[in-house]
C-alpha cells in the first residue's frame, strides 16, 4: 500500500497522485505506441475498433456516469458527426479541420436539442432520446442531396500534412490516428474532472437542488454536459463511419445507442475506465462469439445470439456488480493492497448508495 | 437598513396557507431563529428565500436587493448559503469535492480552460483548495477530507453540510434544523461553531431550530410560528414565555379549562 504525504494542494491538483502511477500510465501509452510492431495488422484493426467506441463511450460516460443523465439517442449524434465530417471533407475541408469542425457542430447542435429534451427526468429523457435515434435513421434518408440516403456514403480519401491516412494500405496509420484522438479525449474529459465544470456535473447527478443552492445553473450546466457529450461521441462516429468506409442510414441504427449504454455500464458508471473497458467487451465478445461458434459448429450460430449475450451480460452486471468492470477491479486492486486484512463487508455500503433512482 | 427582510409574504399550496402575512428582518451579524411546531411553515420560509418557492404575495428584500427577481442558482451569488433540513449533500463524491463545489460561484474560467486547463484553471483550483482547507480546519474535518458522503455516518454529513454551505463564503447563512439528529456532545459543537461563525467570520445566521436549549444559547432574536402566521418575536426569554407560544406547544388554553372545571383545583 503507498501513502501519499502530501506537502502542496498541487498533488492533488495534477494528473497523476505519484510517480508509481504516472509510471504505469506511461508504460501503458509506450505499449500502445509499438503495438503496431507486436500484433498483426488483424488484431491492429481490432484494436483500433475498441478504441474508436471507448471514444463514443466516452461522450455517453460524460452524460450519463458523470452528470446522471440517461440519452438512448447518441446514434443519432455518431450519425450527425459522421455526416458532418464527410460532407465538410467533400466540401474540400481537409480531414483534420473537418473532424474537429463536425465534433464542434455537433456539441453546438446537441446542447441546442438538449435544452428542451433536458427537461425531462429519467425515463422520459430516455424516450424521447430514443425517438430522436429512431428519427435520424429516416433524416438521413429525407436528406438524401446531402447524405446519400439508403445508397449511403463513402470515405473520402484522408490525408494528414500529406501523409495518407489509409485502413487497408496502412493499418498502422489509422490505429495511431484513433489512438491520439482517445488520449485527447480522455484528457479532456480527466481536465473536467479536477474543474469546477465537472463536479458542477457530479453535483447535478447527487442532487439538483443543492447544486442550485450552491449556485450551480442546472438547465445551462446540463446542456453543456449534453453539448460536450454530444462532441465526443460525434468524434467517435466520424471515426467509426470512415474506419468502415462506407456508411448509410442503416449504419447508426438505434441499436448502437443501446449498445453504447450498456458498454458504460458494463465497463463501470462514472469511470474513464470504464469506457475503456467496456469497449473491450463490446468490441471483442462478437469476435469471441464467432470463435465459439466455429468450434461448436452450427448449434451455436443462432441469429440475434449476440445481442442475447450482451442482454445476460448486461443483467448480469446490473445485479451481481452494478460498479461495472472497474468497480470490480478497484475491489481486487484494494484487496490485494491490505492483503491479509480486507474484510468481506467492506463494499457492503456501496450498495445503499447506487440506488435505482439515481439513473433518473 | 437590516440585511434581509420580508414583508407580508404570503404562500399559498392550492387550498392550503402555508405562510401567511408573514414579515421579519434579520439585522448583519444577528443570530436569528424560527421556531414553531411542525408543519409551521418554518422550512417554507427557507425555500422562499432560496427561490425554490415563489410566495403569492409580498416581497423578500436581501441588501437592498429584490429577491423575487432571481432564479435559484442566482441566490447563492448574493451571499446567501443554505443547509437541508434532510442532508442534501452529493453521495457519490468526497468531502472535498464537495466543499469545492461550494466554491462554483465563484468559478472564473471559460469551459475551454477548463477543458485544456490552462489559463487560470490552475490558479483557481489552487485558491478554491486553499479556502475549502479554511473551512476544513476550522470545522475539525480533516480525517473525513477524502472519504464519500455515502460511508460517513449522520453526524459527520451534517458538519460537511455546513462546510459546504461555509465554502461559498456567504453573508447569510441558513440553517435548516443543524441540531436535528445529532448527539449532546455534537450539539455543543453546533453551538460553539454557530458563536464563531458569528464572531470570527461576521456572517449572519438565520436557522431554524426546536432545540430549545440552543437556541437560547445561541440566538440574538427568536421569531415563534404557527400556522404560517407569527405568533411572537423577541428575545429567547420573551418568546418562550409568550403566552400564544406557550399555547401553541402545550394548549394552555386546555389546561386552563380544565382548571375552571374543576374549580381551580388541579
Amino acid at each position: 500500500m503507498r501513502f501519499h504525504f502530501k506537502t502542496t494542494y498541487d498533488q492533488d491538483i495534477r494528473l497523476f497522485p505519484d510517480w508509481w502511477t504516472f509510471g504505469l500510465y506511461a508504460a501503458l501509452l509506450a505499449v500502445m505506441l509499438i503495438l503496431p510492431w507486436l500484433i498483426d495488422g488483424f488484431f491492429l484493426g481490432e484494436v483500433t475498433n475498441v478504441l474508436i467506441w471507448a471514444v463514443a463511450g466516452l461522450g455517453l460516460m460524460l452524460l450519463t456516469g458523470q452528470t446522471g443523465q440517461v440519452s438512448l439517442g447518441h446514434s443519432a449524434f455518431m450519425a450527425l458527426g459522421c455526416y458532418l465530417c464527410v460532407i465538410l471533407m467533400e466540401a474540400g475541408v481537409p480531414f483534420v479541420a473537418a473532424f474537429v469542425l463536425c465534433g464542434i457542430l455537433t456539441g453546438v447542435l446537441g446542447a441546442i436539442i438538449a435544452l428542451p429534451a433536458l427537461r425531462l427526468h429519467g425515463v422520459y429523457l430516455a424516450i424521447a432520446t430514443l425517438a430522436l435515434a429512431i428519427l435520424a435513421d429516416d433524416l438521413i434518408v429525407i436528406l438524401t442531396p446531402w447524405t446519400g440516403g439508403v445508397a449511403g456514403k463513402f470515405t473520402p480519401e484522408m490525408t494528414i500534412l500529406g501523409f495518407e491516412i489509409n485502413r487497408w494500405a496502412n493499418p498502422a496509420s489509422w490505429y495511431y490516428l484513433v489512438l491520439i484522438v482517445a488520449v485527447l479525449v480522455a484528457l479532456i474529459y480527466r481536465n473536467l474532472l479536477r474543474s469546477p465544470l465537472g463536479r458542477a456535473f457530479a453535483a447535478i447527478r447527487d442532487s439538483e437542488i443543492s447544486a442550485q443552492a450552491m449556485g450551480v445553473d442546472v438547465a445551462h450546466t446540463k446542456a453543456v454536459a449534453f453539448g460536450l457529450s454530444c462532441a465526443f461521441t460525434g468524434l467517435g462516429g466520424a471515426l467509426m463511419g470512415l474506419y468502415a468506409g462506407a456508411f448509410n442510414n442503416e449504419t447508426f441504427n438505434f441499436l448502437l445507442a443501446i449498445q453504447l449504454l450498456m458498454m458504460i455500464v458494463i465497463g463501470g458508471l462514472g469511470f474513464i475506465h470504464g469506457a475503456f473497458l467496456g469497449a473491450i467487451v463490446i468490441a471483442f465478445l462478437p469476435q469471441a462469439l464467432s470463435i465459439l461458434s466455429d468450434q461448436f459448429g452450427r448449434a451455436m450460430s443462432i441469429p440475434g445470439l449476440e445481442m442475447g449475450v450482451f442482454g445476460m451480460i448486461l443483467i448480469a452486471f446490473i445485479i451481481l456488480e452494478p460498479m461495472g468492470l472497474y468497480g470490480r477491479w478497484m475491489k481486487i486492486r484494494i484487496w490485494l493492497e491490505l492483503f491479509p486484512f480486507a474484510r468481506r463487508d467492506m463494499f457492503r455500503r456501496q450498495k445503499s448508495y447506487l440506488k435505482t433512482e439515481r439513473l433518473r | 437598513m437590516s440585511l434581509l427582510e420580508l414583508k407580508n409574504v404570503t404562500l399559498k399550496f392550492g387550498g392550503v396557507t402555508a405562510v401567511n402575512e408573514l414579515s421579519l428582518s434579520v439585522e448583519e451579524g444577528q443570530v436569528f431563529a424560527l421556531v414553531g411546531p411542525n408543519g409551521a411553515g418554518k422550512s417554507t420560509v427557507f425555500n422562499m428565500i432560496s427561490r425554490f418557492y415563489t410566495p403569492v404575495t409580498g416581497s423578500i428584500v436581501f441588501d437592498g436587493r429584490d429577491l423575487l427577481t432571481l432564479k435559484p442558482h442566482e441566490v447563492p451569488q448574493l451571499g446567501i448559503a443554505r443547509t437541508f433540513q434532510n442532508i442534501e449533500l452529493f453521495d457519490r463524491a468526497t468531502v472535498l469535492q464537495n466543499l469545492l463545489v461550494g466554491r462554483h460561484r465563484l468559478r472564473k474560467t471559460t469551459l475551454v480552460e477548463e477543458m485544456f486547463f490552462v489559463g487560470r484553471a490552475r490558479a483557481q483550483e489552487r485558491a478554491h483548495r486553499h479556502a475549502v482547507e479554511e473551512v476544513i480546519d476550522f470545522l475539525d474535518l480533516q480525517p473525513y477530507r477524502n472519504q464519500m458522503i455515502a460511508g460517513l455516518p449522520y453526524g459527520v454529513r451534517k458538519v460537511v453540510e455546513l462546510a459546504r454551505a461555509l465554502s461559498t463564503r456567504p453573508r447569510l447563512l441558513l440553517l435548516d434544523e443543524p441540531a436535528s439528529g445529532l448527539s449532546v456532545e455534537e450539539t455543543q459543537d453546533m453551538r460553539w461553531w454557530i458563536d464563531d461563525i458569528r464572531r470570527q467570520m461576521g456572517i449572519t445566521v438565520l436557522m431554524v431550530e426546536h432545540d430549545m436549549g440552543l437556541v437560547s444559547n445561541v440566538c440574538d432574536r427568536v421569531l415563534a410560528l404557527d400556522g404560517g402566521r407569527k405568533l411572537a418575536e423577541g428575545t429567547p426569554a420573551e418568546v418562550q414565555s409568550h403566552p400564544a407560544v406557550i399555547e401553541a406547544y402545550l394548549g394552555t388554553a386546555a389546561v386552563s379549562k380544565t382548571a375552571n372545571a374543576t374549580g381551580g383545583r388541579v
